[in-house]
């Protein structure tokens, strides 16, 4: 008895899980025809790029540029065991630009705007404001979730970009100021080892990343029922759901680009 | 030929998983005529307005706008149908992202692409006409009272100068003298426009005000549909019950006694 109730309580998880991939998908497949469909609203993805990409450049700046400093401290000190403490300009930008700054950027710019836009749609969809501008012959994937989706997937790479410079630099001041580097060698290793791809793969992350934040905060937020108690769960549904996706969207991406 | 009824629903069918919401509602509004639908609440009032304004799609039946088929109609048509509709919400549904003449001239400016200070041009007039003035149209909907919101939601409604105008609860939540007020207006813009309106409610003061015919809905189906004049003498316990606010009578309420 018990072990069939586990299995029938195992089937049922599955289920839904099978369930909520294909709402998902259903939801992104229709977000993103919109996208390519008119009409536009120029606008209103310029404000979400103001507010995507410029308003999150402190917290994405202040997390690479933390990342960067600990990062060097860390290869210096774990390099210095097998007497490599010269790789530290090296991994650091390597480690930045592959792997840190679009993952840490990713993740913080969830908690950042994934979060208002789940609040901020979560709230407009139980004061049926979403039913309003369908009563006003506008379609509310094309107003409001469109113009998340461009800003977001275009202004992460931006933001991570910016990330990545700082990180560097992160990694460049202490090496220089407390590890004791000569700086002029610091930067000319930085820039003679980094290749194009190292700088690409970051990017083209960070645009899959911004896709999958804006999507999980429009997604949570569009099916939020239920007054505050709806609104609050979607909000924390869209964070967890962004940093998972991105989690693993991560390790793919890393896998396509350099499997050999 | 008649005149095809400018709404007709014919067997419309509404479920939520096992729950039955609506179980075959006819009702035809004609041309020009003001239609209130009472009933009690949870009773599918709010679902049957969200099934002809194509929010939700009926399980089964049919629901024809100036004789043309709605349920299942493609994207452009529906747009179409959304173009002769305007819509005060029951909790006003203003967009407090957008100043009060923004929300009033949203349908002009996104749904028929009009320049902005045209549409504000009208958007003033209308707001005009519920009885506020220039200075309200520059505030945030979250600075009005809840008289006003239903106000600014009764001039958006009737921006665009559509043909069909439903009202959900229009007075849920106003004091008396307002719901009066709110009351007068809907009837004077409707008149005004010549529009048909459709409107939900479960206060009978308001539906005796605005409506040419009342009908009332109890279990997912009309059971009663006549003019105005008649309601008091409808002859049907149910409506009787309702319209006197009587606790006791065909309609039971689930109520715990001690």
């Amino acid at each position: 008895m018990i072990v069939l109730n586990l299995l029938a309580n195992i089937g049922r998880l599955f289920l839904g899980f099978l369930g909520a991939s294909g709402r998902l998908a259903i939801f992104a497949g229709r977000a993103v025809s919109h996208v390519f469909r008119p009409p536009f609203f120029p606008l209103i993805t310029l404000q979400q790029m103001i507010s995507i990409g410029y308003f999150s450049l402190p917290v994405v700046g202040l997390t690479t540029l933390f990342t960067g400093m600990a990062l060097a401290l860390q290869i210096f000190e774990g390099t210095a065991r097998f007497n490599a403490e010269g790789a530290v300009a090296q991994v650091v930008a390597i480690g930045m630009a592959r792997e840190l700054a679009p993952v840490l950027g990713g993740l913080m710019v969830a908690g950042r705007v994934g979060a208002a836009m789940a609040a901020e749609i979560g709230t407009m969809r139980v004061t049926e404001q979403i039913d309003a501008l369908t009563t006003l012959s506008t379609n509310p994937f094309k107003y409001l979730i469109a113009p998340r989706l461009i800003a977001g997937t275009l202004m992460l790479p931006f933001l991570v970009l910016v990330g990545d410079i700082i990180g560097i630099f992160g990694g460049f001041v202490i090496s220089v100021n407390l590890l004791h580097f000569n700086a002029a060698t610091y930067v000319k290793n930085t820039v003679d080892f980094l290749e194009n791809v190292d700088i690409i793969s970051g990017l083209v992350k960070a645009g899959v990343f911004g896709f999958i934040v804006t999507l999980m905060g429009c997604y949570h937020g569009f099916r939020s029922r239920g007054g505050a108690e709806g609104v609050g769960a979607a909000t924390t549904n869209a964070v967890v759901t962004a940093s998972i996706l991105i989690l693993t969207a991560n390790l793919i991406i890393t896998r396509l680009f350099f499997s050999n | 030929m008649a005149e095809s009824p400018k709404i007709s629903l014919r067997g419309v069918h509404k479920s939520f998983g096992p729950k039955h919401v609506l179980s075959g509602i006819d009702l035809d509004v004609g041309r020009g005529e003001s239609v209130v639908i009472i009933g009690g609440s949870g009773t599918g009032k709010s679902v049957m307005l969200k099934c002809i304004l194509g929010i939700l799609s009926p399980d089964q039946g049919k629901i024809a706008i100036d004789g043309v088929e709605s349920v299942g109609a493609g994207s452009a048509e529906r747009d179409r149908f959304m173009r002769k509709f305007g819509m005060l919400f029951q909790s006003a549904a203003l967009f407090d992202s957008l100043r009060v003449w923004e929300n009033v001239a949203f349908g002009l400016i996104q749904g028929k692409g009009m320049a902005r200070a045209e549409a504000r041009e009208i958007a003033l007039k209308k707001l005009a006409q519920v009885g506020l003035t220039t200075e309200v149209a520059e505030l945030r909907p979250a600075e009005l009272s809840g008289g006003m919101q239903k106000r600014v939601g009764l001039a958006r409604a009737i921006a665009t100068d559509p043909e069909i105008i439903f009202f959900d609860e229009p007075t849920t939540g106003l004091d008396p003298i307002m719901a009066d007020v709110i009351n007068d207006l809907i009837v004077s813009s409707v008149k005004d426009l010549g529009a048909t309106a459709l409107s939900i409610t479960h206060d009978i003061a308001s539906a005796r005000k605005i409506a040419d015919r009342i009908a009332m809905i109890h279990d997912g189906r009309i059971i009663w549909d006549g003019p105005v004049a008649q309601l008091d003498d409808s002859g049907n316990p149910y409506v009787d019950q309702f319209i006197n606010g009587r606790a006791d009578g065909p309609i039971k309420m689930l109520v715990l006694r001690p």
